[in-house]
């Protein structure tokens, strides 16, 4: 009897489960089936639910249209150097905050790195749009990096991290007379290697993801990113060609996606709560 | 605090916090300040200048029709967003912390929109919507014989881009309700059960109140997305339109500082903005701060 229940509950589970992966997956789906089809079975109506087998030509086609292959390159190139740019510049901060004496003025450099989380793009974009342009830095890797390179939330993040590990080992490193750096770099580094996976997964994400920035700071075709390629795909026609564009956003979606499953497990680990410290 | 473990040096430090410390300097702050300073002025008409106007764009903004509805119809559209939203990935979360085989599988499914831009959830649900031949379209005459040409209607537009915009964020929120529940202790959920309490009533007389400052942190990081995030999704659904219906905040600012070239008006629009990142910001930073980190 009790087993009977316990099957029908674990039945319940599975279906309802089952139901929130649909909610979740089954816009990306229909994308992925629809840039199946030929343009004629687009607007069949009812739709249809066959895939169809014109996937490698809408490829072929949404790649060529807009350039896709230099746009996913220059989207790549980004958010990989701002991804490591703020690794860096976050691992080096949160190592000045933690492992040296009090030194004057580090409470105010501490509110001004966290005065990052004040201050996001929108609040500022007309000037630091003006500024890249009196840098003429318009059109350039410059700036679709340098100006992210700060991070406030991976600041934190190691500085909570290094504030966890033991005293002991710094004292050891300066007792075998190694210098801080040394100690950072084949000590703490090796030891935050969940936080850095983490850090590096979110903030690529992040920079791949990233829309306003991009659209207004670059002009050039040669300087666009994948983002805007969705765009772009939408504006080259009269007939929305509905396959060809979403041939072009399942190759715009997947690099983060990738990213997101190889380090899925680092983020969830990375993710805690309620740990006062 | 301790001198152990500490390294002694007095210019390393510095050193060390420079490169964060000249990019938020040069990159933030000026640009802060000097969107402050241009708030005061407007381009002339051929745009050779700026002419003074002291809180003229200030004034604007607090008078006109045009912003008052977009200030409106962005705190209407961010409450949809965070109260679908949230709600749909708090019943989610709880669905998947219960052991069954295969759950790491679903998780991985259920989250996995986290990686997916605005502009690609915005794109997805055009199509979703596409008033001829989309999928939802179907379905939705199929069982209520309505077919209305959805982004042409303004409320209809409304409607698609709050489903589209909340989807989008179902995964990042089912990512941290999770760490949530797995931090409550079973035996604490075990107690109130032997107590007596009904499934319901464990659920918001213990785990409720228990992950109230993750639904806070979700509350300020789902309302600062609503109110700044959304820009690509609206780029590539409505464009702000049918007839401005869909212009929020963001996309204001962008239409009238990129595209009507008005600098001044739009450097007070993002001062209002500052206003509101600032009180969501400071809010969490008081309230939860403390309690969750993540990367």
């Amino acid at each position: 009897m009790t087993v009977r229940i316990s099957t029908s509950r674990v039945l319940g589970r599975h279906g309802l489960l089952l139901l929130c992966v649909a909610v979740t997956c089954f816009p990306v789906l229909y994308a992925l089936l629809v840039s199946t089809f030929d343009f004629q079975q687009i607007f069949i109506y009812p739709p249809r639910l066959i895939p169809g087998t014109s996937l490698l030509e809408n490829v072929r086609l949404a790649w060529t249209k807009v350039g896709l292959g230099r746009l996913l390159a220059n989207s790549f190139l980004i958010s990989i150097s701002v991804a490591l740019g703020k690794i860096v510049l976050a691992i080096l901060a949160a190592f000045a905050f933690t492992y040296f004496r009090d030194f004057p003025g580090k409470n105010i450099l501490f509110v001004v790195i966290l005065i990052t989380h004040m201050l996001p793009l929108p609040v500022r974009i007309v000037s630091t749009f003006q500024l890249m342009d009196n840098l003429g830095w318009v059109n350039t890797y410059y700036a679709l990096t340098i100006p992210f390179f700060a991070s406030a939330t991976g600041t934190l993040l190691f500085r909570q991290f290094f504030l966890t590990v033991p005293q002991s080992l710094s004292d050891a490193a300066r007792i075998d007379g190694a210098g801080p750096m040394r100690f950072l770099t084949r000590i703490l580094v090796p030891l935050s290697y969940n936080n850095l996976m983490a850090l590096f997964m979110v903030e690529f994400v992040y920079m791949w993801n990233e829309y306003l920035w991009p659209l207004i700071v670059t002009t050039s075709n040669e300087m666009r990113v994948a983002q805007i390629g969705i765009k772009m795909l939408v504006a080259t026609d009269a007939q929305a060609e509905w396959n060809v564009i979403m041939a072009g956003v399942i190759l715009v979606m997947l690099p983060p996606l990738l990213i997101l499953l190889l380090f899925q497990n680092h983020f969830m680990r990375t993710v805690t709560f309620g740990q006062e410290k | 605090m301790a001198m152990e473990g500490r390294f002694p040096n007095r210019t390393l430090p510095y050193l060390l916090v420079l490169p964060s410390i000249v990019i938020v300097a040069v990159f933030l702050i000026l640009p802060s300040l000097q969107a402050l300073y241009l708030s005061l002025f407007e381009v002339s008409p051929f745009g050779t200048r700026a002419i003074f106007v002291g809180l003229n764009n200030f004034r604007e903004i607090l008078t006109s029709d045009d912003y008052r509805f977009s200030l409106r119809l962005s705190v209407l559209f961010a409450i949809a967003v965070v109260v679908l939203s949230m709600s749909v990935s708090l019943g989610m979360a709880v669905l998947a912390n219960k052991p069954l085989r295969g759950i790491g599988l679903y998780r991985t499914f259920l989250l996995w929109p986290y990686a997916l831009s605005p502009a690609v959830a915005g794109i997805v649900w055009a199509l979703l919507f596409e008033p001829s031949s989309g999928l939802m379209t179907y379905l939705i005459r199929l069982t209520t014989d309505r077919s209305p040409n959805w982004m042409m209607d303004a409320n209809y537009a409304l409607l698609v881009i709050i489903l589209a915009a909340a989807w989008k964020m179902l995964g990042f929120n089912i990512v941290f309700f999770l760490a949530g529940l797995q931090s409550i202790p079973g035996e604490m959920i075990e107690a109130a059960q032997v107590d007596g309490a009904s499934p319901r009533q464990t659920f918001w007389r213990v785990v409720f109140p228990i992950l109230s400052p993750m639904t806070f942190f979700l509350f300020i990081m789902n309302s600062l997305y609503a109110f700044f995030e959304v820009f690509g999704l609206i780029d590539v659904m409505t464009q702000g339109g049918p007839g401005g219906g869909t212009e929020v905040l963001i996309y204001k600012l962008y239409q009238d500082g990129f595209i009507s070239i008005r600098w001044g008006y739009a450097s007070a629009q993002s001062i209002v903005l500052f206003i509101l990142v600032s009180t969501l910001t400071l809010l969490q930073f008081r309230y939860a701060g403390r309690r969750v980190f993540y990367a």
